[in-house]
């Protein structure tokens, strides 16, 4: 059985907070899940995928996060409980959906993660989405900790419940990518059958609906300021007169600085897990006891900005400082530190740590940047292109996934990115911009994400470019989860349907197709040099498993190889593929048999030959 | 209970993941209170790979620069990477055996000369502890075991608030078949700290 089925009341258990969350939606009788992966959140939707594999629980990969954030609104509306799972870019994506959803509501709960991800561990901004919550009116909450992380959720649902509308769950890496030990509740029975009522004076959002429609919203966020007001997630600590508001991490930092500066009896504090609606009357009552305010807070001034206003309405001129010079920054994340340092400067108290050693004779480090895997076939593609582009003056849009890391020396394969499907529009952009031979490249995943408008796009407009498709048959870098081009029987799973890529470019109507297997060099160079040569949208699919998804399903890899004597020393094998299985010894290359997946382009590209397989497979 | 702050830094694959979740496992069959944090995805693509382990009464999961009792470098470039997380009270164990980063190899950046390395982390820190994990990974059976190697040596420091009993529990709870081999690479990291 799953570990997170486990219905043992009591138990404790060592729980990534991703696990947390999803045993939190368990505990509450989560029926539907649906979603698209994305760091931090996504081992969230791995235990979903996994426990939908042995309970009644009902989960989807969808196509990308407006779809899943539809197909869950669906269910939600039937009455059951459902939850839709996307990081915060994702609620980019989702957001047409989100802010009609706000307006029609739900029937059973529905709650939407979104996680964010402030210094961009991987993703590309630090949006704070707690905005969304003000954008659209709905409520949002907001765990602390792992341990609250789990034990908010039943609360989460039931507050969609009781204001029939979804709710936002905010997170970001550090909860969602930290681990403690997790006490279990109980689990409450899932309802996995809904009905729809048919009500499409409240349902169906024409303009006479919705001017009704947002006048329930505006009063609904009414009651949601009443019940943050009451809510248990919102509340105070200490007793003395200098104020702290804080949520989510900044709150644990907070504690731990409160009583390393002994400052036990001298600061207040008013946690909000409940962020929007912010809890008015809870915070002018903190602010009348207060001299002065610290607001602790990652990202944007959220909180700060709420504070100042409700000070301003009681009437109240104590300082509130939060962002700004000396203080906190609206960049990266915080750490214990700098809260303590910050609290320490603001409430003017000594404050003493052990200084971090002194650096300055330490040599520079070579950089150990991320880097495709040995036998990766992007790093094969990315080779091809840029022999079959050679002499040419290049664009190459780029897009989201393993192969984002092509842009790195000596590949340099990535001029522009802004977010997922953006290689596609953007190719249509540059080549009618510009006089340069625009190529780009996207993965299977983000292809069918939404990649494909911008094709559509580019064959009715009649643009000139070259898409190459990176297919590996998952989606690699958030962990392997299946793509509506998956064949899912490699997983032992049946009842999916699965979508050619090709059959799709085909029936777009694109001109020119073809399709590679990247470790052939040379036919992957000569059929890519045909595709760029050819004037309108031209399409190449280039097809090789995700070597570290083959392994993970035991199919036969390739013998390792070596350098044999023969080898010169003109290094292309090094300094044009960059395979991080090379390594350099005693001034001669040599490939980490361990490391080195047998896909034999090394050997391809060798001018002497030298690179031979390994006689046998140890 | 009094706070121990853990930094285990490696290159991505070393088993630095596993590592932390035994002394995780460990922390929950010993009933000390843990708290940890990793970062995953994007990084892990050979990069380097961090945790951090809190054990005690502090609520943050993170460590901040200079507040690490204990930093374990699976590889040396990177133990010396992350020396901005101790201060002269810290305890380093490091393992001597290279993974030099591919820009060694493309030519841009050149690794650090091991003597020196050892050297300046000793002038900086109360301890330094280090040896060649790999070798003796290799010993117990596969070079995959040098996070338990490793493990072995920080449990003999004594600092962490950790029985050398659960560790082992929890290495064969969580490694299956694999756990003899690790319980034996194990102790030999054990008594190779012993010795330093």
């Amino acid at each position: 059985m799953h570990k997170l089925l486990t219905d043992n009341p009591g138990n404790k258990m060592l729980l990534l907070g991703n696990e947390a969350i999803a045993r939190g939606a368990v505990e509450a009788g989560l029926a539907f899940a649906a979603t698209y992966p994305g760091t931090p959140s996504s081992e969230i939707s791995l235990n979903f995928f996994k426990i939908s594999q042995e309970s009644d629980l009902y989960f989807e990969y969808s196509t990308n996060e407006k779809v899943a954030l539809e197909v869950a609104a669906a269910a939600a509306n039937t009455g059951i409980r459902s939850m839709c799972i996307m990081k915060h870019v994702g609620l980019n994506v989702a957001a047409d959906a989100l802010m009609t959803l706000a307006y029609v509501g739900v029937k059973g709960g529905l709650v939407i993660i979104t996680a964010d991800d402030p210094f961009m561990f991987s993703s590309q901004n630090e949006q704070d989405n707690r905005y969304y919550g003000k954008l659209s009116g709905l409520p949002v909450m907001e765990p602390s900790s792992v341990k609250e992380a789990k034990d908010m959720m039943p609360y989460a649902f039931d507050l969609s419940e009781e204001l029939q509308e979804p709710v936002l769950f905010r997170t970001t890496t550090r909860i969602n990518h930290s681990t403690a030990i997790v006490e279990l509740g109980n689990i409450r029975k899932r309802v996995t059958r809904g009905s729809f009522k048919k009500d499409p004076l409240n349902c169906v959002t024409v303009p006479a609906v919705s001017r009704k429609l947002h006048v329930k919203l505006l009063k609904n966020l009414e009651k949601a300021s009443n019940i943050s007001d009451n809510s248990a997630y919102n509340f105070t600590e200490g007793k003395g007169e200098f104020g702290i508001v804080c949520n989510g991490v900044s709150y644990i930092y907070v504690s731990d600085a409160v009583k390393d500066l002994g400052l036990e009896d001298k600061v207040r504090i008013l946690r909000i897990g409940f962020s929007n609606p912010m809890p008015e009357q809870k915070i002018k009552a903190f602010l009348a006891e207060c001299k002065k305010v610290l607001i602790v807070e990652e990202g944007e001034p959220f909180m700060e900005e709420a504070v100042k206003a409700f000070a301003q309405e009681a009437g109240l001129t104590i300082p509130i400082k939060g962002k700004g010079e000396g203080l906190f920054s609206r960049l990266y994340e915080f750490d214990p530190a700098m809260v303590r340092k910050c609290i320490a400067k603001f409430f003017d108290i000594v404050s003493s740590a052990p200084e971090p050693i002194d650096l300055s004779n330490v040599p520079e480090l070579p950089q150990r940047p991320p880097n495709l895997c040995a036998g990766c076939s992007h790093r094969a593609t990315f080779y091809a292109v840029k022999k079959a582009a050679e002499g040419l003056s290049t664009i190459y849009p780029t897009d989201i996934g393993c192969y984002t890391l092509g842009f790195l020396p000596p590949l340099g394969m990535g001029d522009f990115l802004i977010c997922m499907g953006s290689s596609v529009g953007t190719s249509c952009g540059f080549s009618k911009a510009t006089d340069n031979k625009v190529i780009s490249f996207i993965g299977d995943s983000t292809f069918f994400h939404s990649g494909i408008p911008g094709l559509v796009n580019a064959v009715f407009n009649n643009h000139n470019f070259t898409l190459v498709i990176l297919d590996n048959g998952t989606t690699a870098m958030t962990g392997h989860q299946p793509n509506p081009g998956v064949d899912m029987s490699n997983l032992n799973l049946s009842g999916y349907g699965r979508i050619v890529i090709e059959d799709v470019v085909k029936a777009l109507g694109v001109p020119h197709i073809s399709v590679i297997r990247p470790y052939r060099v040379k036919k992957s160079v000569e059929a890519i040099r045909e595709a760029i040569k050819f004037k309108g949208v031209s399409v190449v699919i280039a097809k090789e498993m995700c070597t570290l998804y083959a392994k993970s399903l035991k199919k036969p890899t390739g013998k390792p190889f070596y350098i044999s004597d023969k080898c010169k020393n003109h290094r292309n094998c090094v300094n044009d593929l960059a395979c991080p299985a090379f390594f350099i010894k005693d001034n001669r290359v040599h490939i980490d048999p361990v490391m080195c997946a047998g896909c034999s382009v090394c050997a391809q590209i060798c001018p002497e030959n030298a690179i031979l397989p390994v006689k046998d497979k140890k | 209970m009094k706070t121990t702050r853990l930094i285990i830094v490696a290159v991505g694959g070393q088993g630095n993941l596993l590592a932390s979740r035994i002394l995780g496992e460990a922390s929950l069959l010993s009933g000390i209170p843990i708290r940890m944090s990793e970062i995953h995805g994007m990084a892990q693509r050979g990069g380097v790979v961090e945790s951090a382990l809190v054990f005690g009464k502090a609520e943050s999961t993170i460590i901040s620069d200079g507040e690490a009792d204990v930093l374990v470098g699976f590889e040396p470039s990177e133990t010396l990477r992350a020396l901005n997380k101790c201060n002269s009270n810290t305890t380093v164990i490091t393992n001597l055996s290279p993974l030099p980063p591919f820009t060694v190899a493309i030519g841009k950046g050149v690794y650090p000369d091991l003597d020196k390395l050892q050297e300046l982390i000793r002038a900086k820190t109360k301890k330094l502890i280090a040896f060649n994990a790999t070798a003796l990974a290799k010993e117990a059976g596969n070079v995959m075991s040098v996070n338990m190697v490793l493990l072995g040596a920080l449990l003999q420091t004594g600092i962490l608030p950790l029985s050398t009993d659960n560790v082992k529990e929890a290495i064969t709870v969580r490694t299956g078949r694999f756990a003899e081999m690790n319980i034996k690479a194990f102790e030999l990291g054990f008594s190779s700290a012993k010795l330093s």
